[in-house]
Order: structure tokens, then C-alpha cells, then sequence
């Protein structure tokens, strides 16, 4: 947005006249700010190295096969990530099922649908969720959440969806469900601001167009506003499932923490970014701290690697400015 | 027959949808609510006032977390706000179109870096070094998370800054290093301390980078380069413990936490409101 003045002001910084006599503190200023700007790449140059300098010995110790092994035994030194991997991924595939529909739906709620007066509050409201803290999310799901998933939903989906091997097996309450589920949670928020952003560049034209030809209120929605903007959304899910990858806290709090791979939902998992939170001060060996790190490298490639999809596709989308997060 | 199929299916997509917002709204309804019902009963004078009780122990409570995060907070933005905002004049006022889009994309990806990830570089930079958990380590990873959150909010208000102001600036012979400072950044200003607050409430929450950072304390931190405790860390550990007190005091501590970003958040849109960049 406003990247016209954007351009214009950068023109007037580099090719008004210079005043001789003065110019040195103008140089050392613009190399100050050369310097702060340049610290973001440097960040990322130094967070990439240091994980990898923290598990070299693992990575000697276990080369690739620490991505597929599943072992995770501190107490004869043998670490595998591929629990962790697992309980990550379809952690985040959970909370992605649930917080991309949803979140799209309130989205084209709140630009196509909800009258004028009802907007703010909507968009105030999810805000402020944005704003709660991983660990109240977590004390939240603890105390209230898991008690409920446990006496109600988790008893209700095996009753009635029990013959799927997802929803079998003893219900502990704390799960990878319930970890999918606070997933969600968290993210819906983002989600939602970022499709909001997207489906209000949507040109008015497309909507007068499809309502020209006769369409209905839905109709419209369905043809011109998310058939057009259909790639954006995608991209928004995509920079939701970064987040999700990453949570920590509140998934921590309630996924059950066992380094299992089970089909069933209501079984206990492990994430890779709940298992750094959990034994990193409790690592005896350095073998066990370089496998930890090993793990915080694989989360941060795959991180990077998902938010710079998102980026791209938001980018290309709109001019830069909605890849952003408030 | 159906022209009007049509129209009942508009109609209960529209409830649909109605329904959908709803259900995202639903999670902070709840989240507030058990918190005011059971952070409020527990919270009382000595809950601001005293250090925790010994294990098994009733009573005590959180002041040193408090101070704790508002420490914490403070040392953030000594890292974070003179990085973002030189950085912010850069991306806005010198840079070239390619160069700023890079630096704009490394931002954004650095701003999705998991918090925990934070937590560990600080461990190898700060903690291993000297050999020990420190506030200085805690505040370090707080400020680096804040750095891309205030340059991206920096470089979006002085954008909007009119051309006129820096022309009519360089036809008095001013320097541009003034003009940009004295000027533009000072009309700017409320926009900019908006984005320092968010960052800063936005940090105010995290706990993962402070677990192997800051690590927690029981006591009163005497000195900076000792480790510090902070409401999430607290609260987190509280949560997790087997005891019914602590468990009461974890919903204080989120009751106050929660209020403290909320105080943050509020005093954005007062801010904001009379603000024209």
C-alpha cells in the first residue's frame, strides 16, 4: 500500500543535491539506518547457525536417518525425530481442517455479509484473540478445554465415528486432538485477518458483474469473490500452518507430551517445537542437547520454507503489504 | 420453483457464515470468562505484594514475576525499538524498491520464526557464554522478536508521511538526517509508538523464548545477570504443578498478564485515534 510515495520518498533521499560542509553526519546517519535494516538478514543468518552449530555432534552421530528413526531414548543416548514430526504435522493438519474453513467463512461474513455496524466489533473481538498468550491458551485448555473434550466431544466422535481407527482407543483427554483443536484456536485469528485482507481486494467489478447476471447473494460469493481469490486464500492457509508448526506453549500444555505414533486421535502425541520446551533444561548429555537442537533446526527449515511460500503467494497477490501480521 | 430454491440457499449460506463468525468469536468469550470467574477470587493484596510460599505452602504470591515481565519488557525495547525504527527510516526513507523488498520478505520471515527457536539461539549466545540463565539473555530474545514487528509498523507510517514535508524541509537547507528525525518522524511519531506498543504486547505474552533464557526465579532478582521470572514462566509452571493453590494463582497471574496486554493494547487505540499518519 501507498507504494507510490513509497518510491517518491526514496528518490528524494538519495537524489537531492547534497549540501557540502554538512554531509558527514547525513553519510553516518544513513549508514546507521543501513546498519538497523541490515540487522534483519543478519538475525536470520544467526539463528540458521547457531541451531546448527548446537547439534553438529547429532547430526555426525545420526546423519539423516534422525529424520526417520523413532526412537527417543535419552537413556541410552538414541534419538530419532520422527515422533515429533508426525505429532507436528498432523497437529497442524488438524488445526488447518478446522481454523481454514472457519476462518474464511468469517472472513466472507465480515466483508460480504455483515451489516456496517456489526463489522468493528467482529473484527475488534478477534483481535483481541490474536492477543491472548499461548500460555493462557494453555492453562485455558488444561482446566476447561480438556475436561469438556474429554466427558463430551471425545464420548460423542467415538459413538458416533467410532468405527473410523481415528476416533478408537482409551480417551486420556489430553491428546493430539486436543492439541489440533488449541491449534486452531490460535490461529483462526490470522487466518482470518489475512483472508479478510485478500477478499477485500477482490475488485467491486467481479461482484457487480455476477449480480448483472442474476446471481444471488451466495452466488456471487461462490463465482466471482472465491473463485477469484482462491489463491490468496490458499496462501493464508499456508501462513497459518507456519504458525501452527510453531506452536509451543499451549500445545505443550495440552498434547499429552508421549513420543508415540498412534492412529487414534484421542492418544497422546508430542510436537517437535513441545519436546525443546520440556527436556532442553533436563538434557544431561550433550548428545540429548544436540538432538534437541537437530529437532529446533528441523522446525526452523521447515517454518522458513512454509512461510516463504506464504509470502510469494500473498506477494504476487497484492503488492507486499498483506503478508504482514498485526 | 427455482428462483426461489436460489434464494433459500443465499439465506442459509448467510446463516452459515453468521454461524462461522461466531464459533471464532466463541474461544474469547470462554477464555475471558473462566478467566475473570477464577483469576478474580484469587487475586488479592499479597498476590502483588509477596513471593511465593515454599512448596505445599498456601498464600503468596507473584510480585516478582510482575516486576519480573515489566523488566523484561523494558530491556526488549532497548534492543528492539532503536533497531526497528532505524531500520523502519531506512526501508522508508533510503532504500532502493529491490533492496527493500528483500529486507521487507526477510521481515515477514522472520516474524514467523517459532518463538521457541528464539529461546534457543539466545541459550548458545548468551546463556552458554557466560554461564548462566540472565535476565540480560530473557530480554535479548524479547528484543529480537520485537525487531521486524517495528521496523515492518516504522516503515507503513512514515510512508504516509506527505512529500511536502520533507521538500519544504530541504528548501529551508536542512540537512536530511534533521528533516527525517526533526520532521518526518516527528509527525509520524504516534503511528510509530502505536507499533512499539504492539510489538511490545505482543511480546509481553511469550514464554517459550524465556524458558532457557530467562528460566525463572522464586525470589527477587538482585541483579540482571541473575535468571529473572516472569508472569507466563510462572504461570506455566503453576499450570502444570499438582497443587490446587498454585493452580488458583496461575488463573491470577493469567488475569493480570492478560491485563497488562490488554492496558498495552487499549492505549494503542487511544493512540491511534487522533492520529493522522
Amino acid at each position: 500500500m501507498a507504494s507510490p510515495s513509497g518510491d517518491s520518498a526514496s528518490r528524494f533521499a538519495t537524489q537531492a543535491p547534497p549540501r557540502s560542509g554538512a554531509r558527514w553526519p547525513d553519510i553516518s546517519f544513513r549508514w546507521l539506518a543501513l546498519l538497523a535494516a541490515l540487522t534483519i538478514a543478519a538475525l536470520i543468518i544467526l539463528v540458521g547457525w547457531e541451531l546448527y552449530r548446537g547439534s553438529r555432534l547429532a547430526i555426525a552421530q545420526f546423519g539423516i536417518n534422525f529424520l526417520g528413526s523413532s526412537t527417543w531414548n535419552p537413556v541410552t543416548d538414541q534419538y530419532g525425530a520422527w515422533p515429533f514430526i508426525y505429532g507436528t504435522l498432523v497437529s497442524s493438519l488438524i488445526a488447518l481442517i478446522i481454523a481454514v474453513p472457519l476462518g474464511v467463512a468469517t472472513a466472507l461474513y465480515l466483508t460480504e455479509m455483515a451489516p456496517q455496524h456489526l463489522r468493528q466489533p467482529i473484527i475488534t473481538a478477534i483481535e483481541m484473540l490474536a492477543a491472548v498468550p499461548s500460555v493462557i491458551f494453555g492453562l485455558w485448555g488444561i482446566f476447561v478445554l480438556i475436561p469438556w473434550l474429554r466427558d463430551h466431544l471425545f464420548v460423542w466422535l467415538k459413538h458416533t465415528l467410532g468405527f473410523l481407527p481415528l476416533f478408537q482407543g482409551p480417551i486420556y483427554g489430553v491428546s493430539m486432538l486436543a492439541g489440533g483443536i488449541i491449534i486452531a484456536i490460535m490461529i483462526l485469528p490470522i487466518v482470518t485477518s489475512v483472508s479478510r485482507e485478500i477478499l477485500r481486494s477482490v475488485p467491486d467489478l467481479q461482484r457487480e458483474a455476477a449480480y448483472a447476471l442474476g446471481a444471488t447473494h451466495w452466488e456471487v460469493i461462490r463465482i466471482a469473490v472465491l473463485s477469484y481469490a482462491r489463491r490468496g486464500l490458499f496462501g493464508a492457509a499456508v501462513l497459518g500452518l507456519g504458525r501452527a508448526l510453531g506452536e509451543t506453549m499451549a500445545v505443550t500444555m495440552v498434547i499429552g507430551n508421549r513420543p508415540d505414533i498412534s492412529a487414534s486421535l484421542f492418544a497422546p502425541s508430542y510436537t517437535l517445537a513441545s519436546v525443546i520446551a520440556n527436556e532442553f533444561t533436563e538434557a544431561t548429555t550433550d548428545l540429548y542437547l544436540n538432538a534437541l537442537f537437530e529437532l529446533g533446526l528441523v522446525l526452523l527449515v521447515v517454518t522458513i520454507l512454509v512461510n516463504v511460500v506464504a509470502q510469494l503467494m500473498l506477494r504476487t497477490l497484492s503488492g507486499g503489504a498483506s503478508g504482514k501480521v498485526n | 420453483m427455482q428462483h426461489s430454491w436460489r434464494k433459500l440457499k443465499s439465506r442459509a449460506m448467510s446463516g452459515l457464515l453468521f454461524t462461522c463468525a461466531l464459533l471464532v468469536m466463541a474461544p474469547l468469550f470462554f477464555v475471558l470468562y473462566y478467566l475473570i470467574r477464577e483469576g478474580a477470587s484469587a487475586l488479592d493484596w499479597s498476590f502483588f505484594t509477596q513471593l511465593p510460599k515454599p512448596t505445599g505452602e498456601v498464600g503468596g504470591g507473584m510480585a516478582h514475576a510482575i516486576v519480573g515481565t515489566l523488566v523484561l519488557l523494558a530491556m526488549a525495547a532497548v534492543i528492539g525499538v532503536p533497531l526497528g525504527v532505524m531500520g523502519g527510516i531506512y526501508l522508508a526513507e533510503y532504500g532502493s524498491d529491490r533492496a527493500n523488498y528483500w529486507i521487507r520478505f526477510a521481515a515477514d520471515v522472520l516474524n514467523g520464526i517459532p518463538s521457541i527457536v528464539w529461546g534457543m539461539v539466545v541459550y548458545v549466545l548468551l546463556v552458554v557464554p557466560f554461564g548462566t540463565f540472565s535476565a540480560y539473555a530473557g530480554g535479548v530474545a524479547l528484543g529480537f522478536m520485537m525487531v521486524p514487528l517495528v521496523m515492518r509498523t516504522t516503515e507503513e507510517v512514515l510512508i504516509l508521511v506527505p512529500q511536502g514535508y520533507r521538500e519544504a524541509g530541504l528548501a529551508l537547507g536542512i540537512p536530511r538526517w534533521k528533516i527525517i528525525t526533526v520532521i518526518v518522524v516527528k509527525a509520524a511519531l504516534k503511528g510509530i509508538i502505536t507499533g512499539i506498543l504492539v510489538a511490545m504486547a505482543r511480546v509481553a505474552g511469550e514464554t517459550a523464548p524465556l524458558l532457557f533464557t530467562a528460566l525463572g526465579n522464586n525470589f527477587w532478582n538482585h541483579s540482571l545477570s541473575e535468571p529473572i521470572s516472569a508472569l507466563p514462566l510462572q504461570i506455566f509452571s503453576y499450570a502444570i504443578s499438582p497443587y490446587d493453590d498454585w493452580h488458583r494463582q496461575a488463573w491470577a497471574g493469567a488475569l493480570v498478564l492478560m491485563a497488562i496486554i490488554l492496558i498495552l493494547n487499549v492505549s494503542v487505540r487511544i493512540l491511534s485515534r487522533g492520529r493522522k499518519f
